[in-house]
């Protein structure tokens, strides 16, 4: 009994689903913070910043094993979630025909379901924006690249920073006329030395130019500046859904402690405070970087 | 203060059987006193339909002074109508206004099946109750007198608002879910609090849920929405504590 009951009862679902939705809240600060270095640390700075974090967050053994505890929680609340509604809409196969649920309820409380839905749309639609182009797509993420003026000549050039802070010209990756190219990139980030095999270094994917571009900022392509028209639906869509967001934390915050059985007299404003305030504040610092990202273009 | 009278229109459920096939069913009914109580209103109109040779609407009620939980129906889109505390028994007719609309259909529970009309079959409770709502006493001659047994005062008290349940299921009909979880929480902390009733609270807390999801009631999702209409008071701190209860049993039961 008590094993089947640990798994499978209401009320054990409940706990998970309060379980992985505080950790995704935890989850949301720490993305938050590093988000937030797009705005905060701006020019060559922050683009360098950045993109080491960026590298710092896929290689880290310790964030790559709270990042997997991460998907694990999307998707298990994601699924307790959906079973517990479906039981739910079981439990009343007759509605009401006249129904006033406005007099004793939130609205936010009553569409948990539909927002969650709604936020698992954002959560996948996101992450084929950014986290796929970083880690698996085939056309190659572009590298962290400085220009520096020669201090001889004054001419600039173009460079590639690597791990250890070697500039690499990136001129050294074209041929020139009959010559062919010296370098190569190998899996994405290594600079080769072709002729002689040798492994000069590894470059920064480069993440930040990809999110300013997302929002905003107009490509190059081929030396031609390109309107970026897809960038105020990028922005809009990336703020409604913090909105979205927003409304399930409004109920969701206080309501797993609620689950959890953390209920008294002494504590339960507090909880309630804090998770509204948590709610607005999150997803509104979430959503004011692109709209920053995209005014600043 | 002078009583008044008024004209309403009624919408009501109407099926035969558990079988049948329902219907909402209009009903014009006047001259209905604002201080006769909502059951008696309902009479007035059984009155009215017998006369015209119909027949008349059942629903359920027993005590008519708020004790007993019979008298259930869904008025205007809540549970007990368009009041707080109170059961539909304790509703009164000087909440409506002449000329108004008043929508009456039974509690919607796939675990609360309708019988006929207004009324739901509550079975779903009883069983529930009998997987753990009690204290098993032996009758060996020598039962200990329950006084004898120390109680904290403020355990007590959070116990009796706990017991002050009626098992009226308004709870369940008021939520989106259809979720028994305030009478579970209510009856599993009546017990769990005094001393009595912790020698069974892990089997209890266990079988007791276990019914109730078996029942076909949905899950909590903290609307709050069964405090609110709940005619007892009772608070949503009992869900929270039948939680804690459930916790700790499924991981350190025997069974
Ligand atoms: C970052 C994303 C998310 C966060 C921080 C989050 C947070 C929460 C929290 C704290 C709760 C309250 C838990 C409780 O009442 O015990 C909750 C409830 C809920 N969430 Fe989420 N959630 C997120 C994403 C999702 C997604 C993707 C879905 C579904 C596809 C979802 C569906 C639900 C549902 C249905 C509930 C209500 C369940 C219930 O109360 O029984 N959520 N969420
Ligand atoms: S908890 Fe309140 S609403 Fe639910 S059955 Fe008991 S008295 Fe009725
Ligand atoms: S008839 Fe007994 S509570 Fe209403």
């Amino acid at each position: 009994m008590s094993n089947s009951a640990i798994l499978s009862s209401s009320i054990a679902k409940k706990y998970w689903m309060a379980l992985t939705g505080l950790f995704l809240c935890l989850f949301l600060v720490g993305h938050l913070l590093g988000n937030l270095q797009l705005i905060f640390v701006t020019g060559e700075e922050g683009k360098r910043t950045f993109n080491e974090y960026a590298y710092f967050m896929t290689h880290n053994p310790f964030v790559k094993v709270l990042s997997y505890v991460t998907y694990l929680s999307i998707l298990f609340h994601a699924i307790d979630g959906f079973l517990l509604t479906i039981k739910n809409n079981k439990a009343r196969p007759v509605p009401y025909a006249y129904n006033n649920p406005g007099a004793n309820s939130s609205t936010p409380s009553r569409y948990m379901a539909l927002l969650g839905s709604l936020i698992l749309v954002f959560i996948v639609t996101h992450m084929a924006n950014f986290w796929w182009k970083m880690k698996f797509s085939s056309d190659p993420m572009p590298l962290h690249q400085v220009v520096v003026a020669n201090p001889q000549s004054g001419a600039e050039e173009t460079f590639y920073i690597t791990h250890t802070g070697d500039y690499i010209p990136t001129s050294a990756f074209d041929g020139e006329g009959e010559m062919p190219a010296a370098m190569e990139v190998r899996n994405g980030t290594e600079f080769f030395l072709k002729e002689v095999n040798l492994k000069r270094g590894e470059g920064y994917k480069d993440l930040h130019s990809v999110v300013l571009s997302f929002f905003g900022q107009d490509k190059t392509k081929d030396g031609v500046p390109e309107k970026n028209e897809m960038a105020l639906f990028a922005v809009i869509f990336y703020v409604t859904a913090m909105m979205v967001l927003a409304f399930h934390l409004w109920h969701g915050f206080a309501s797993a402690f609620q689950s959890l059985g953390l209920n008294h007299r002494a504590y339960n404003k507090m909880i309630r405070v804090a998770g509204q305030t948590f709610a607005i504040i999150v997803p509104a610092l979430f959503a004011i970087i692109p709209i920053l990202l995209f005014m600043n273009k | 203060m002078a009583s008044k009278f008024i004209n309403i229109t009624l919408k009501i459920w109407r099926q035969k059987n558990s079988q049948a096939k329902g219907s909402m069913e209009t009903y014009q009914l006047d001259h209905v006193s604002t201080d006769s109580s909502f059951l008696e209103m309902l009479d007035q109109l059984n009155e009215q339909l017998i006369s015209e040779r119909k027949e008349p609407i059942a629903f359920d009620h027993d005590c008519r002074e708020g004790i007993c939980g019979m008298c259930s129906l869904y008025i205007n889109g809540r549970a007990h109508g368009p009041d707080t505390g109170i059961t539909t028994c304790q509703l009164h007719m000087r909440m409506f206004k002449d000329g108004d609309t008043i929508y009456v259909e039974p509690w919607r529970s796939a675990a609360f099946p309708v019988i006929k009309d207004l009324v739901v079959d509550r079975s779903a409770f009883d069983r529930i109750q009998q997987a753990g709502g009690f204290v098993s006493v032996n009758t060996s001659g020598r039962t200990i007198d329950a006084n004898s047994i120390p109680v904290p005062k403020t355990d007590a008290d959070k116990a009796f608002e706990a017991a002050a349940c009626i098992g009226c299921g308004a709870c369940v009909a008021t939520c989106k879910n259809g979720s028994a979880m305030l009478f579970v929480g209510a009856k599993v902390s009546q017990y769990a609090l005094l001393p009595q009733g912790k020698v069974e609270a892990k089997n209890r807390v266990l079988n007791m849920v276990r019914q109730m999801d078996e029942e076909g009631f949905g899950n909590c999702t903290n609307t709050g929405a069964c405090e609110i209409e709940c005619p007892k008071g009772i608070s949503l701190e009992n869900i929270a504590r039948m939680n804690r209860e459930f916790l700790s049993a499924a991981i350190s039961s025997e069974n």
